[in-house]
């Protein structure tokens, strides 16, 4: 095997690894507790209906852009863990200026995305500038920023609210209708349909993939997450790296709650879906932050979540048993990462070694030190 | 061969009973022989010295009398009696300590954390140990309070916990590796007086250096290592510095290039006036000034940790905080960022090339690409050129002999030698006027480091600058036009490598010459009475 | 003895400072009476009574003991260099620990529930972390999602059906014992009512401490000194915290690090679930879902602001606690009251700072008093929301101006492997 094939292989090895020891953990759980293991697992693993599988893609698509803001700080070593705060923020911003309707149609909803992700860039701008000024470290600085807009928007909205009648929940105006992002029809029932937002969280999969492989400034980002030195050597300057990774970060994060925003809700209340944004760290984490395996991790996750909505009806089992299995893929797809790393880097030593016929008397690089993601708090 | 050419006649050295025997010790790792038939006696109340160059295996030797490693072949004696030790925990109740170049302190914790830190049970970690600590710092003057931080500590005190350490663990051997490469003049004063007390105690007291000076000032015995090997032990009272430097480092050197020159008096890079402050505030680099022309190879011969390192990251750009002129082919680049310096047309060889040369964990043709993203044929208009980087990358694997299966093998799976060569094809191809190559060959198999040294000597040929840092004297006589002396961040000699002595590259680089090379440098003093100043 | 030796006359950049250890519980209580006197002022000013009432002083007391709490368990892991975000997650477990146990075996065996439940999060924090080596954040953030799911799923397995349990909640659970001193309470309440300056606020303090005082606030309060002895007192301590600061230094000297880091997280996510168990049964009486509501992070957040330190940490969570608890009582005022102060302090920092050379941060500081001060003066009340977030500004703004007086673990957050010492 080449050993771009090799890598592919043990690339997909990984995850599946991941995915059988979190089934294994999971249906230990389910033993244990007395619940009917088989009968949960062909619940969920059965095919969806048309209306769970629109479900499903569309609760992808949201998931997917959390992923993709996660995957582009790990991918500079950075860890983004205000994802959920810098959604939020930008979302309410987004349905301020879309529901204010300052332009016509489309450019209303053109400008709406571009505040939104303006202030995700923002918010997660405040924790760039600490790390690079200040030392502090992006985990502590942005869980405090999380929390601050929680209460940050929940005053704004109690500012700008307007109470709909017959309702105790407040909200942002409704966005107009012409300024709404059409959803693609995907049945023949007119009410199953997903989001028009999946056409712009797909361009910008693509575009991640394309300013990470194929640009300078993404392999700047990329070589300044292998190895801050060799970064440094080659002339990276790491300061304004990471200013501008958070930055990048935190604009995908503020495209996060737009498909509900705009293909669904049509405006911000109090019950705007929280806590998208640690979704998206599992997401990233399985998908190798890697846009198509985000985009595998983010379905997976949304199915794992739709097909267990009927469980507590079927067989009466508590749904909440798939977070379990959510959080354990976590650790074991970490795990897992690294035992393959480990076996592929001696696989590729072995057939460097195979592969040159002539005896090169120094043995090849020590493969010793590590590659775990190392995060100061 | 161990028996000493001149019995040691020093008066606290000869009846006192053996504390260490070292006997036929040898030790290799692949690819090299560490030590090699080893043999070492160390009396009680002694100061015994170890010195050889870096790399001549007094650290592998030390480890192994601290259990660290074990020994391939070899006895140890302690105290007449043979031992294995297969671990510090084992040296330790031997009554072997070590102090570590590097300490092993945790700087939030006290003094006294630090000392009684797994050693709980001899006095506790309360007022006893208390007592204890400052019974040992009096007896042997050693000045510590047990209260304080380690962090607000000095370097000196430091040293002196490290010391206080292995004392309160009762200690009768004491092994200090490099004890003075960290410390200021005053400061090694301070801690000769300290190892005298310990002397008086009856330790024997084992002290690696490779400051010749200072070992003469300190110590009742001198062993020269030399290629793993002990080569002499000799009373320091009847040796002159010199003639440790000539042990240390050989009586032959290598032949010179016998390449014509290719010197030319167009100076492509203008150093001067570069300083470099530590955080401490004492100078890294101070004020170094030099030039290099066309066509010529600047050899810098140091000891380690001498600002070797940090002058070249200083011309890299890499440095905060260097002040001075770093002038290439008349461009002034002083405030220019590394990246700027490098489109300038600076090639550079690190010295860790796993830190600062390769993303191990991409494919060959990245790493192709890494300090040349903004050049071609890496890259256009702001994008990666991917298929003009692999076309290179191959061309790169041809020319310089890069075994590997292909451009995508990943950097981590080549050898050492093969990594070093796809390093300098590449950092020739940026078409470069002045390449920064430092310890180039360094860890690499003999074949890479042949073909590494050609590509010097074309690069030579080829009309560019080439500042060359080395611990290898061979290579550096072998390829440099002019050789400087680095010493405490100041260059202090200046030599032709087609007439220099052995003895004069040891001299000034041990701080331990006794004629000035060249009248406008001046030679530093360690403080101590035996070192001799010109001025 | 010898004699030869030379004497040592270190060179004055060598003199080291005398040591800054004494944030001893005498600081701390210095810094409350002081506390106590600021308010006491504040409230006559402004006029803001119920600053200082018992009423205030004992919903405080219960406001700032989970905070302490995880705060601890943050202590405990860090010092032996476990970074722990997953105390939230643990303190969700230990929520339904308390209410699973405390529904079915009565009020202590609600508290052993949250801790071994704690634990159990603990226990998967120190597999991934200390054998695997796994990412302490990316493994804190699992334990969090898989708490809440876990407890969300365990909720609806043994809550429903039961009278007053369901999805959501669990039934009421006993409360442990609380403690009165009837006459001495009755009195202090006299002296309260007086409204003179100091000593009544003096008395309101003293009654919340005599008046349904819950034993697992003094147990909360034990703790704490308990982590100050252990860890500062002891070989153990030593050797955990050792392991914290340089594991390498530890092993070389025979510490076996991993156990002791096991260890700390495990003591950590105990320390996790009784702040969970404290929410379950006396700021409330029963498991609620989403009860924490982010306490795990407030109490790391008073860790750090207490720079490590068990002191620290209690002056962290008491001030966390105060504006929760204010924030919760007709908080408009009494944190608008709080404004002025702050304004006041933040401005005497400021220029303190600037005095001492740190011009930029201090003009920051100085900045920023001054537009609390405005702010004071152009608003009627502080909304609830800002007073929520508090904390989290609290901790963003010392990290931000302050981080060069931090100390945090040298080795906090670093995976170690074993064998890593030379």
């Amino acid at each position: 095997m080449s050993p771009r094939v090799t890598r592919l292989v043990l690339g997909l090895a990984a995850p599946l690894l991941a995915l059988v020891a979190a089934f294994a953990i999971t249906s230990l759980v389910l033993i244990i507790a007395g619940d009917p293991v088989g009968g949960v697992w062909s619940t969920i693993l059965q095919v969806p209906a048309e209306r769970n599988m629109a479900n499903i893609i569309n609760n992808a698509t949201v998931l997917y852009l959390s992923g993709l803001a996660v995957a582009v700080g790990f991918r500079m070593n950075l860890f983004n863990i205000g994802v959920d705060g810098q959604y939020r923020v930008a979302a309410f911003t987004a349905a301020v200026v879309a529901g204010e309707a300052w332009l016509p149609g489309y450019l209303n909803t053109a400008l709406a995305i571009v505040c939104a992700m303006a202030v995700g860039a923002a918010w997660a701008g405040i924790a760039g500038v600490l790390r690079a000024t200040r030392g502090v470290s992006e985990v502590i600085s942005t869980i405090m920023l999380n929390f601050i807009a929680t209460g940050l928007v929940a005053y704004l909205l109690r500012k700008v609210a307007v109470r709909e009648a017959g309702s105790n929940e407040i909200g942002t105006k409704q966005i107009p209708e012409g300024s709404r992002i059409p959803s693609i029809p995907f049945s023949d029932n007119p009410a199953i349909s997903l989001y028009g937002f999946l056409v712009i969280a797909a361009f910008f999969g693509f575009l991640f993939w394309f300013v990470l492989n194929k640009t300078r400034f993404g392999f700047d980002l990329r070589a300044t997450g292998q190895s801050t030195t060799a970064a440094v050597a080659s002339g990276i300057n790491v300061t304004r790296m990471t200013i501008g990774a958070l930055l990048i970060s935190g604009a995908i994060a503020g495209l996060v709650g737009l498909p509900i925003l705009f293909g669904d809700a049509y405006a911000y209340g109090s019950t705007f879906q929280s806590g998208l944004g640690f979704a998206g760290i599992a997401i990233a984490l399985l998908g190798r932050n890697h846009p198509i395996g985000i985009a595998v991790g983010a379905l997976l996750f949304a199915f794992l979540d739709e097909q267990s909505n009927p469980l507590q009806i079927i067989i009466g089992v508590s749904p909440d048993i798939v977070a379990i299995t959510q959080g354990v893929i976590v650790l074991t797809v970490v795990i897992s990462y690294e035992v393959v790393r480990r076996y592929g880097v001696r696989l590729e030593q072995r057939h460097v070694a195979s592969a040159l016929e002539k005896h090169d008397p120094a043995g090849p690089a020590s493969p010793t030190d590590s590659t775990t993601k190392g995060v100061s708090a | 061969m161990s028996t000493p050419a001149q019995a040691p006649a020093a008066p606290p050295a000869g009846e006192a009973p053996l504390a260490v025997r070292l006997r036929g010790i040898g030790k290799r790792f692949p690819g090299v022989i560490a030590n090699d038939d080893v043999n070492i006696d160390v009396r009680r109340g002694t100061i015994h010295a170890i010195v050889g160059e870096n790399g001549a295996g007094k650290s592998t030797l030390m480890k192994i009398l601290y259990g660290v490693q074990a020994p391939d072949s070899g006895t140890i004696e302690l105290s007449g009696e043979q031992v294995s030790l297969a671990s510090p925990a084992d040296a330790i109740k031997h009554g072997v300590g070590m102090v570590f170049q590097h300490f092993m302190l945790a700087d939030n914790l006290t003094v006294l954390e630090n000392v009684v830190l797994g050693a709980e049970k001899l006095h506790g970690i309360g007022g006893d140990a208390k007592a204890e600590i400052a019974r040992i710092s009096d007896a042997y003057g050693l000045g510590i309070e047990p209260d304080h931080l380690v962090e607000s500590l000095g370097v000196g005190a430091r040293q002196r916990v490290e010391i206080l350490k292995v004392l309160y663990r009762g200690a009768r051997v004491i092994i200090l590796d490099e004890p003075t490469a960290v410390l200021v003049p005053q400061e090694v004063d301070e801690l000769f007086d300290n190892l005298r007390g310990l002397k008086a105690e009856g330790l024997a007291v084992i002290f690696i250096s490779h400051k010749l000076d200072e070992v003469l000032s300190v110590a009742d015995e001198v062993t020269v290592i030399r290629r793993g090997t002990t080569v002499r032990t000799v009373d320091p009272v009847g040796v002159t510095a010199r003639q440790l430097a000539e042990l240390m480092v050989g009586s032959e050197l290598p032949s010179p290039s016998t390449e014509a020159s290719t010197v030319t008096d167009k100076v492509l890079l203008h150093i001067a006036h570069l300083s470099l402050p530590s955080d401490e505030g004492r100078p890294l680099l101070d004020d170094i000034s030099f030039d290099i022309h066309k066509g010529e190879v600047l050899g810098i011969a140091g000891v380690e940790g001498n600002g070797q390192a940090e002058l070249v990251e200083s011309i890299m750009g890499m440095r905060k905080g260097a002040t001075g002129d770093v002038v290439l082919n008349g461009r002034d680049l002083s405030t220019t960022s590394t990246r700027g310096r490098r489109e300038g047309g600076i090639g550079y060889i690190p010295e860790d090339r796993h830190r600062h040369g390769l993303l191990l964990d991409a494919p060959l043709w990245e790493n192709r690409v890494l300090g040349h993203q903004t050049r071609e044929p890496s890259a256009r208009r702001g994008l990666i050129d991917k298929g003009a980087a692999r076309a290179d990358t191959q061309r790169i694997i041809d020319e310089y002999d890069v075994r590997t299966p292909g451009v995508d093998t990943l950097a981590r799976a080549l050898s050492g030698g093969n990594q070093q060569k796809l390093i300098v094809g590449r950092e020739m191809a940026g078409a470069p006027i002045l390449l920064v190559a430092a310890h180039p060959t360094r860890g690499v198999d003999v074949g890479a480091q042949g073909a590494i040294w050609a590509h010097i000597k074309k690069a030579r040929r080829e009309g560019l600058a080439v500042l060359l840092i080395s611990a290898d004297l061979d290579e550096l006589i072998g390829l440099s036009d002019r050789i400087e002396v680095i010493l405490r961040g100041r260059l202090v000699g200046s030599f032709d490598p087609s007439h220099v002595t052995p003895q004069q590259l040891g001299s000034a680089m041990t701080g331990a010459s006794d004629e000035t090379v060249t009248p406008t440098t001046d030679t530093p003093t360690t403080g101590t009475p035996t070192s001799g100043e010109t001025a | 003895m010898s004699d030869n030796v030379g004497v040592i006359v270190p060179d004055a950049k060598a003199a080291p400072k005398k040591p800054r250890r004494k944030l001893s519980v005498g600081w701390v209580l210095i810094g409350l009476a002081v506390a106590l006197f600021l308010l006491s002022v504040l409230r006559v000013v402004t006029g803001a009574d119920d600053l200082t009432s018992s009423g205030t002083i004992a919903a405080t007391l219960i406001a700032t003991m989970p905070i302490l709490l995880a705060g601890l368990g943050g202590l405990w892991s860090e010092r032996a260099g476990v970074v722990n975000i997953g105390l939230e997650g643990m303190m969700i477990l230990g929520t339904w620990g308390a209410g699973y146990f405390g529904y079915h075996y009565g009020a202590w065996a609600a508290v052993i529930g949250a801790i071994l439940m704690g634990m159990l999060g603990g226990l998967i924090h120190a597999i991934a972390t200390v054998i695997f080596g796994v990412d302490h954040i990316i493994s804190g953030v699992a334990i969090n999602i898989i708490a809440l799911g876990a407890v969300q799923y365990l909720a609806s397995l043994t809550f429903v059906g039961l009278p007053g349990g369901g999805q959501t909640q669990s039934p009421k659970i006993p409360d442990v014992p609380t403690i009165t001193i009837g006459p001495l309470s009755d009195g202090l309440k006299d002296i309260e009512d007086q409204g003179t300056f100091l000593v009544s606020d003096l008395a309101s303090v003293l009654r919340a401490l005599v008046t349904n005082l819950s034993s697992l606030v003094l147990i909360s309060l034990l703790l704490l000194v308990v982590t100050y002895y252990v860890l500062w007192r002891t070989s153990f301590g030593l050797r955990l915290r050792s392991v914290g600061e340089s594991p390498a230094a530890a092993e070389s000297l025979g510490v076996k690090v991993l156990r002791y880091k096991f260890a700390a997280v495990l003591i950590s996510g105990g320390l996790a679930g009784l702040a969970g168990g404290f929410l379950a049964m006396v700021a409330s009486s029963n498991y609620r879902d989403g009860q924490t509501g982010g306490r795990g992070y407030i109490g790391l957040a008073a860790m750090i602001f207490g720079n490590w330190r068990p002191g620290g940490l209690l002056g962290g969570s008491a001030l966390f606690g105060y504006t929760e608890t204010l924030g919760l009582r007709q908080g408009g005022t009494s944190v608008h009251a709080l404004l002025l102060a702050i304004a006041v302090l933040a401005l005497a920092f400021g220029v303190w700072q600037v005095r001492k050379g740190e011009a930029v941060a201090g003009a920051v500081v100085v900045g920023l008093g001054a537009l609390l001060g405005a702010l004071y003066f152009s608003i009627d009340e502080v909304p609830g929301d800002f007073t929520r977030m508090t904390p989290y500004v609290i901790t963003l703004l010392v990290l931000a101006f302050a981080s060069q007086r931090l100390r945090m673990p040298a080795a906090d957050g670093q995976i170690y492997r074993k064998g890593s010492a030379g």
